[in-house]
């Protein structure tokens, strides 16, 4: 976050995108789970894909993630056609997925959730060991950079806060060389407080030039840090916005897929 | 500012005493067990029992527990149970018998083969484990029984009828490679040792313990090579992360089945270097070997702070627990204690282990 309390948000539209999914279909059987989607990220900006229960959200980034293979459609990676087989595949090529249930495990230290499936190692042969020391020192600096100031590298990632957890999932994806982060939504079980660590924690990621896809169904977590914004609903994509050409209201009536949403807000005195 | 020495401290987190830290320590407990138990033998037990020689006498049968209980708390930190190793010592110490006896083989061929049927009668546990998505609980309990009984079944075929099978002190007594696991080590040490009179002799001057018992050393050394493992490779970050959440493990690109179909036949491998020992030690097999051992070493395993869910334990500490057991059963032969409260003792330890462990796991994942 800078100083005014705003955050700088991306200009960039004139990159190439990073990704780019074409009219993406996925079925499962005779369940149409997404029925022509389309969207792209670029580097450094925020794009936001908002959507209701049961839109076809995880659906969509479990195929952009690699963990279901579309039935139709395209996905470009860098202007390249691209076909994951595995969520591995595309974690190697530089898409990086931070799940709700966020990959972590709570028994052990913050240094080994911030490693696993990826130690460093020294020496050679039978003495090739795990870099404790290294492992450790880099750990302290990626979350300080986070700002989160740890107790110890050992502390177990048990004792962590939900916010805080979050930015280790994050930034453990920013070290090992994310080019395009998506974050599963990620504030939907912070409180208030945590809520804007991790929304400034996007703000940092998206300033080194990551691609973030922030997947959510608050509006306003939404256009706290989006660069832009695509509303999904029943499996379909309703239109690409950029920041400042559409309305929180609007955004809203979107996701809701229709009026009545606007009835029910009055009713609540658009607290929703 | 980032740069700077003394990073900033966040002030809502205090700052742990180091009694705290060590609370952490999944080895803690079993520390504990040890220094309570040695309390309460100096005071009820004859004085010879830490003595020398009373050492050796409770750690040959903890190192044999020992073995196999490293193995048992590296599966169990791997978040699986392994119920048949007990009557896999049986089944192994049969065919090494086997290979020695009916066979003719040389230790230096019928040792590795011991290792290898060993390892693909535990990859066979693993495998069907990891593919059913069974609880290794109820798979490896019935390989508690098909592994006794073809133990017994085998030994019949192999002796004509017999549930023992004899010979094998004959086949093995000039093999150079008998004393890396039967007998004594550092004999020359002890007998200098007492001939310098810094230890208790008998009366014709030979040293009481005439040098340390083999199976004390290899369990050391498995310990320690278990602790380093688990500590300092990634394969050690591997077990803690497949023990502690399979799925995240595999999504952070952790091998999750390679890694527990490898600490299956680990396991498998720990209960045939037992069987070995004993075999040789014994000059025999039978086909009670190694009963029930398999309860014990999981005890030893949840006394030295293994979760029963994995992912946390320590190698360390089911080395203290394994020593806490033999302790017990040997040290209640220098008391005028009845033999039989062992099996209470071993209960109740049992139990207070598991009351502490749990309030362990729930400080370190800040449960409330």
């Amino acid at each position: 976050m800078t100083d005014d309390g705003t955050f700088h948000h991306g200009d960039a539209t004139g990159a190439a995108p990073i990704v780019e999914m074409k009219n993406i279909e996925k079925h499962f059987g005779n369940i149409i789970a997404l029925a022509g989607v389309s969207f792209d990220v670029r580097p450094g900006e925020c794009h936001c894909l908002l959507g209701d229960n049961g839109a076809g959200k995880s659906t969509f980034i479990k195929t952009m993630s690699g963990v279901h293979k579309p039935t139709k459609g395209e996905i470009l990676f860098e202007g390249k056609p691209m076909s994951f087989s595995t969520p591995r595949d595309a974690m190697e090529a530089g898409i990086a997925t931070v799940f709700q249930d966020l990959a972590m495990i709570p028994l052990m230290s913050v240094t080994r959730n911030f490693f696993m499936g990826r130690e460093p190692t020294k020496g050679k042969g039978l003495l090739k060991r795990f870099d404790i020391d290294y492992a450790n020192e880099v750990t302290m600096v990626e979350m300080r950079k986070m700002g989160i100031n740890l107790r110890g590298p050992d502390q177990a990632v048990g004792t962590l806060s939900g916010g805080e957890r979050q930015t280790v999932a994050i930034a453990r994806a920013v070290h090992f060389g994310a080019k395009v982060l998506i974050l599963d939504e990620p504030t939907s079980a912070l409180g208030v407080r945590q809520t804007s660590n991790v929304l400034a924690t996007i703000d940092k990621v998206r300033n080194q030039g990551i691609g973030v896809v922030f997947i959510s169904h608050n509006v306003r977590h939404a256009l706290a840090v989006g660069d832009r914004f695509t509303v999904l609903n029943r499996g379909q994509t309703l239109g690409t916005a950029k920041r400042g050409d559409i309305s929180p209201e609007e955004l809203q009536d979107l996701m809701a897929g229709g009026q009545e949403m606007a009835a029910l807000e009055g009713s609540l005195g658009g607290t929703v | 500012m980032e740069n700077s020495s003394t990073p900033p401290v966040d002030e809502r987190v205090k700052s742990q005493p180091f009694f705290a830290k060590l609370m952490q320590r999944p080895e803690l407990g079993a520390i504990a067990g040890v220094i309570l138990v040695v309390i309460f033998f100096s005071i009820t037990a004859d004085g010879s029992m830490f003595s020398l020689s009373g050492f050796m006498n409770f750690m040959s049968p903890a190192s044999q527990l020992g073995i196999l209980a490293i193995g048992a708390a590296l599966l169990m930190i791997g978040g699986e149970f392994d119920l048949s190793i007990g009557s896999m010592v049986a089944f192994a110490g049969l065919f090494f018998a086997v290979c020695v006896i009916n066979w003719g083989l040389p230790l230096a061929v019928a040792i590795p083969l011991t290792f290898v049927f060993a390892g693909c009668v535990g990859a066979i546990n693993g495998t069907i484990v990891i593919r059913s998505g069974l609880p290794s609980f109820i798979v490896t309990l019935a390989f508690l029984f098909i592994l006794r009984g073809l133990s017994l079944v085998g030994l019949k075929a192999a002796t004509g009828g017999s549930t023992q099978l004899r010979g094998v002190r004959d086949a093995t007594e000039t093999d150079w490679l008998t004393p890396f696991f039967s007998g004594d080590a550092f004999p020359g040490l002890f007998a200098w040792l007492a001939e310098n009179g810094w230890v208790e002799t008998f009366k014709n001057g030979t040293p009481k313990v005439p040098g340390i018992p083999v199976e004390i050393l290899w369990f050391v050394v498995i310990t320690l090579l278990a602790t380093y493992v688990l500590l300092r490779t990634p394969a050690g970050n591997w077990v803690f992360a497949a023990g502690g959440d399979t799925t995240a493990a595999s999504n952070s690109g952790v091998p999750v089945t390679r890694v527990k179909i490898s600490l299956f036949m680990l396991t498998a491998c720990c209960a045939a270097l037992v069987a070995i020992i004993t075999v040789i030690d014994a000059g025999s097999t039978d086909a009670r070997r190694g009963f029930q051992k398999e309860f014990e070493a999981i005890i030893a395993a949840v006394i030295g702070g293994c979760l029963l869910t994995g992912g946390y334990g320590s190698a360390i500490g089911a080395f203290f627990g394994a020593i806490i057991f033999g302790m017990v059963v040997i040290g209640l032969t220098y008391t005028d204690f009845d033999q039989d409260w062992f099996q209470v003792f071993l209960g109740g330890m049992l139990l207070i282990a598991v009351l502490f462990n749990n309030a362990i796991r729930k400080r370190v994942t800040g449960e409330r």
